[in-house]
């Protein structure tokens, strides 16, 4: 299983973005480290589907789940964890895995709280929490460890490397010690 | 919002005191006239009657309205040229004087259908517009969220769309059942419509009854207000069970 970018450009108006990106995703986690401005979001969303490009192309997404952490929480702040975690799982929702995973982020105790009630973190370990748990052969991963301190980061890492087991992981950082944690193959665009 | 009683209490004890001081039953019947003549006609089959077939007309114009308004809201906010081509009928809507309304279709249709299609009319613009408004301000990227997750219509529709259009469907509801129960009621006056609260009003003028004028008026504003209130109770469950409103 493989997911090969070829020479892709995307362009804003009359701003490139992303000028001829090429690379090639394999099993394991992979991240992509580049500068602020570099196109890392647009490049997610791109491969997401969200975003048309202007050049080249994506081989690999057909008939492919794909998963994914966006830069933003894009949590329902009226619901509470279950709530948002049946929401995008449905009839996949598994109540011991879904315990099980948030016990492992550190976040057993929340209850029915709404997530408009979360702090930062939480909200951010919710939305790692829903990537992880939805069946998927993809997972793409958009600054997940944000606001989150390095114990928590450590343990976010190790459930990504987990559930992340036989997958394409990509993720978008830009600290060298997400990578580490992550055991992950480094690449630059 | 809880309402507090003594601001009714005052404007009843004012109404009761202008009455005694007018000394003219005639002209300002008392509350308490007004109430008694309210029993009196609690007690006809035809108050009854009446009160059923006008809510049913009216009520019936609002769900019609609202459901043609929130379909072609959707179609309006999906694409710009139905969004467009509704835009000058909805001002039009807006801008021309109800009463024009009332008589034009008093001309074009049977009485019967004249309370129903000016209560629909008044609730179209306030509903279509308020639900457009709520789906441009839907957030795109809970959309684009729900869109990669693969999440189907019918989920995404409960717990996505509606909680986020659920403010602006309660004030459009709460604006449109006033409006209809208004503009029903004076179709049903200027169009004697038999057997309608507008034909009772009407008869109450010509016979200058006017504890019975006050009566029916306020059998209509109580009418108007706990169909407000069971229809609010209902969106908020509606809201509840989605998990919204949001803010």
């Amino acid at each position: 299983m493989e997911l090969k970018v070829e020479n892709l450009t995307k362009r804003y108006g009359g701003r490139t973005v992303l000028d001829g990106v090429s690379f090639t995703l394999r099993q394991g986690v992979t991240c992509l480290m580049a500068p602020s401005g570099a196109g890392k979001t647009t490049l997610l969303r791109l491969l997401l589907g969200l975003e048309r490009p202007d050049g080249g192309q994506i081989t690999g997404l057909a008939g492919r789940r794909i998963s994914a952490v966006f830069q933003e929480d894009r949590l329902l702040p009226g619901l509470d964890a279950e709530g948002n975690l049946r929401f995008v799982l449905g009839a996949d929702y598994d109540e011991g895995r879904a315990a099980e995973l948030l016990g492992e982020l550190g976040l057993s105790d929340v209850g029915g709280k709404a997530v408009r009630d979360y702090s930062g973190g939480m909200r951010r370990r919710l939305a790692l929490a829903r990537a992880l748990l939805f069946p998927c052969d993809i997972l793409l991963l958009d600054e997940p460890f944000t606001g989150l301190d390095p114990e928590n980061r450590r343990r976010a890492a190790a459930c990504v490397r987990r559930h992340g087991a036989g997958k394409i992981v990509f993720v978008v950082t830009h600290e060298a010690s997400d990578a580490e944690a992550l055991e992950a193959e480094i690449l630059r665009i | 919002m809880k309402r507090k009683l003594w601001p009714v209490l005052f404007w009843l004890l004012l109404w009761q005191g202008a009455s005694l001081a007018l000394g003219q039953p005639l002209l300002l019947p008392s509350p308490l006239r007004v109430l008694g003549c309210l029993g009196e006609l609690a007690g006809t089959p035809g108050y009854w009657a009446a009160l059923a077939l006008s809510s049913g007309r009216i009520l019936g114009g609002f769900l019609t309205a609202s459901a043609l308004a929130a379909g072609l809201a959707a179609l309006s906010a999906r694409f710009s040229p139905v969004r467009e081509l509704l835009s000058p009928a909805v001002a039009a809507i807006k801008a021309v004087p109800v009463a024009s309304f009332i008589i034009l279709v008093y001309l074009w249709l049977p009485g019967r259908w004249l309370t129903t299609f000016i209560a629909a009319l008044m609730v179209f613009p306030p509903v279509y517009l308020n639900l457009l408004e709520g789906l441009a301000r839907r957030d795109r990227a809970l959309a684009e969220m729900a869109r990669v997750f693969r999440v189907p219509w019918g989920r995404r529709f409960r717990q996505l769309d509606l909680p986020q259009l659920l403010p602006y469907l309660r004030s459009a509801v709460s604006l449109g059942l006033g409006l209809c129960w208004k503009a029903g009621v004076a179709a049903e006056v200027i169009g004697v419509v038999r057997g309608s609260l507008g034909e009772r009003l009407y008869e109450s003028k010509i016979y200058f009854e006017m504890p019975e004028l006050f009566a029916w008026t306020v059998s209509i504003v109580a009418l108007s207000a706990l169909f407000e209130k069971l229809t609010m109770a209902g969106l908020d469950h509606l809201g509840r069970k989605a998990g919204g409103p949001w803010n």
